[in-house]
């Protein structure tokens, strides 16, 4: 968008040759002279996209595709036993499977708890810090750099022992005379403690917001303190209308993230899901369905279906945005 | 921190202090709710391990070394010191394959406007919300065809592709706002594409390179699901791998051990955002990147 034919224009006609003389080309082309500047501009785009052009059909497109594919057949490893099954994958995943449906449920329960939440704590934090708070960097490394190890094993391996029989959390309950359980073993708060896991990764929205919170014109504010608006009316009617677009961003990624979750539930349940299904995420579920039992179209349906509901929140989100999103048009 | 100054002048009143001291009181608890695990889990590596889970206290009057070396060897014939090995050879070359293609990638999406640059620019800003379990499959399907599992390979070749498109997409954002007039006057001196890119843009971007390999070292020593997907035997386990491993076979209950292999894993990690800290908060603050 920055570049112009106008600068195209301008390359030298040298240019091109110091840079490819002496450099053996993967395809033929007419003498260099017979090149306008532009075509000369094209050549090198794709001279330096090839590794991603690579990257993208190969990796990412081709893979999608036959992901599609094999989403149709009972694909189990070998080509030799291999069938077109039509819808039949879809149609056990929505009407046979009960693990199917349990590990929506979990996720589901997952995204649209914690994820709200998460954003209210880093919303809530990062306000805070942005009043000119004292050793604010102290403070955003502090709360940062849990996100930053959220989706490590470390983590979760330490979570096991927090929230476990014996845990820490409690001993610290019991200083309280509360008599804990092991949360992680009861399949009533199993995927509580998940989900705060993932509300305590707040630091990766919350500097998103602080960003975006000094954006905000502190002429709105002076104006809104000479009419007499207290702090309350100031954050709902100032801040949070300026920042939305960044609400909207953030609850964007959270959503995404929060759909694929994997490695904190892994190691959490030690790869079962358990106790009685209550972590079995979806992601979860496809991993033993295509690695476990290797039942890999039926684990690529679930992948296309992922995909759908993915982007199907995304676009969800994004058109509520319309109602509460508000783009200043006079700044 | 002037601002602060100049905000407590104009505001030296009862209720602006009691408040002041509220903010700091709930923002001091609420962070030292935060990192209290990442404590308790120092602590408790440090201590005598048959006292590993009862101890909630973070001080520990004798301090010992022992769960490192228990720890260091525990797992396997290999012990920890392979996995750490596996999992440098992995983060690092992920690190120069995703600066390197991904800096080619960003230059022709922000620099060259060539045919077809916007209909490649949308594909790859797409390629952003993909959730990898569309190519999980397909993909281990193909790089077990090419005989590669149980190599790094499947690790590591796809960075070389700048599969990450959030790398591409940070740089292409800073490689924008370089001025037109530098890589203009290289162009009069006679300078290709390929000297461009390495002579000025590469060196005017340092930070947002350091960004993308910092995130990128993160990322891929974080990384399970694939090394647990690709990586077969043990020789050739990542750190996460292991630790794993090491959670579902300690009926050994050697907690102790097994809490100071999972702070040694977290080392690098803290050891990168620290040494980068102001760069990685810019890039999350522009980007998005986690």
């Amino acid at each position: 968008m920055i570049d112009t034919h106008g600068h195209a224009a301008a390359e030298s006609a040298r240019s091109e040759t110091s840079g490819a003389s002496g450099r053996p080309r993967r395809r033929d082309r007419p003498p260099r002279s017979a090149w306008t500047e532009s075509q000369r501009t094209t050549a090198a785009g794709y001279a330096f996209l090839t590794p991603w052009l690579i990257g993208f059909f190969g990796v990412t497109l081709l893979p999608m595709l036959a992901s599609l594919v094999l989403s149709f057949t009972n694909f189990s490893g070998s080509f030799r036993t291999v069938q077109w099954i039509g819808f039949e994958n879809y149609r056990l995943m929505f009407t046979v499977d009960p693990a199917y449906w349990q590990s929506v449920r979990v996720t589901f329960t997952y995204v649209l708890v914690s994820v709200p939440i998460m954003l209210i704590f880093a919303l809530t934090v990062a306000t805070l810090l942005n009043k000119g708070i004292a050793m604010l960097g102290l403070y955003r490394t502090i709360f940062y750099v849990p996100s930053l190890l959220g989706t490590s094993v470390a983590i979760a391996v330490l979570w096991r022992f927090i929230w476990g029989e014996t845990g820490l959390l409690n001993n610290v309950l019991d200083l309280f005379g509360i008599v804990g359980r092991s949360w992680i073993g009861h399949p009533d708060t199993a995927l509580l403690t998940i989900m705060v896991l993932n509300v305590w990764t707040f630091g990766s929205p919350m500097i998103i917001f602080l960003a975006g919170l000094r954006q905000v014109p502190a002429e709105l504010y002076e104006a809104a303190a000479l009419d007499g608006a207290g702090r309350r009316k100031r954050f709902w009617h100032i801040t949070l209308p300026s920042i939305s677009p960044v609400i909207l961003f953030n609850g964007i990624l959270a959503v995404i993230g929060g759909f694929q979750a994997f490695t904190q539930v892994y190691v959490v349940s030690g790869g079962t899901g358990g106790p009685a299904g209550s972590t079995l995420f979806y992601t979860l579920l496809l991993y033993q369905r295509a690695f476990g039992e290797l039942r890999f179209g039926y684990a690529s349906a679930m992948a296309w279906v992922l995909l759908l509901i993915i982007g199907a929140a995304t676009a969800a989100v994004f058109a509520s945005g319309r109602y509460w999103v508000y783009y200043g048009d006079e700044r | 921190m002037t601002t602060t100054a100049l905000v407590r002048r104009r505001h030296r009143t009862v209720p602006y202090i009691a408040r002041r001291t509220f903010i700091h009181v709930g923002l001091v608890s609420a962070a030292f709710v935060m990192v209290y695990p990442l404590l308790w889990m120092t602590a408790t590596a440090f201590r005598p391990s048959e006292q590993a889970l009862i101890e909630d206290s973070l001080w520990v009057p004798q301090p010992t070394v022992e769960n490192f070396v228990q720890g260091w060897n525990a797992v396997g014939q290999s012990g920890f010191g392979v996995f750490f090995l596996n999992s440098f050879i992995v983060a690092g070359l992920a690190v120069i394959g995703n600066v390197l293609s991904c800096a080619l990638a960003a230059y022709a999406f922000a620099r060259l406007p060539f045919r077809g640059r916007k209909f490649w620019f949308g594909l790859m800003i797409g390629t952003i919300m993909l959730p990898i379990h569309v190519l999980l499959i397909p993909q281990y399907l193909l790089f077990n065809a090419l005989g590669w599992v149980d190599t790094f390979l499947p690790l590591i070749v796809p960075k070389f592709l700048a599969t990450e498109a959030f790398f591409v997409f940070l740089l292409v954002q800073f490689f924008r706002l370089i001025p037109r007039e530098i890589t203009e006057a290289g162009r009069i001196d006679g300078c290709g594409h390929p000297r461009i890119f390495i002579r000025l843009i590469l060196p005017l971007s340092v930070p947002a390179l350091t960004t993308a390999a910092a995130f990128s070292f993160i990322w891929s020593w974080n990384d399970f699901l694939h090394p647990l997907i690709y990586l077969t035997s043990q020789s050739n386990y990542t750190v996460p791998i292991a630790l794993s491993l090491f959670v579902d076979s300690s009926g050994t209950s050697n907690y102790g051990a097994l809490f100071a292999m999972s702070l040694l894993s977290l080392l690098p990690v803290i050891g990168f955002f620290l040494a980068f800290q102001k760069l990685l908060l810019d890039g999350i603050s522009t980007t998005g990147l986690k």
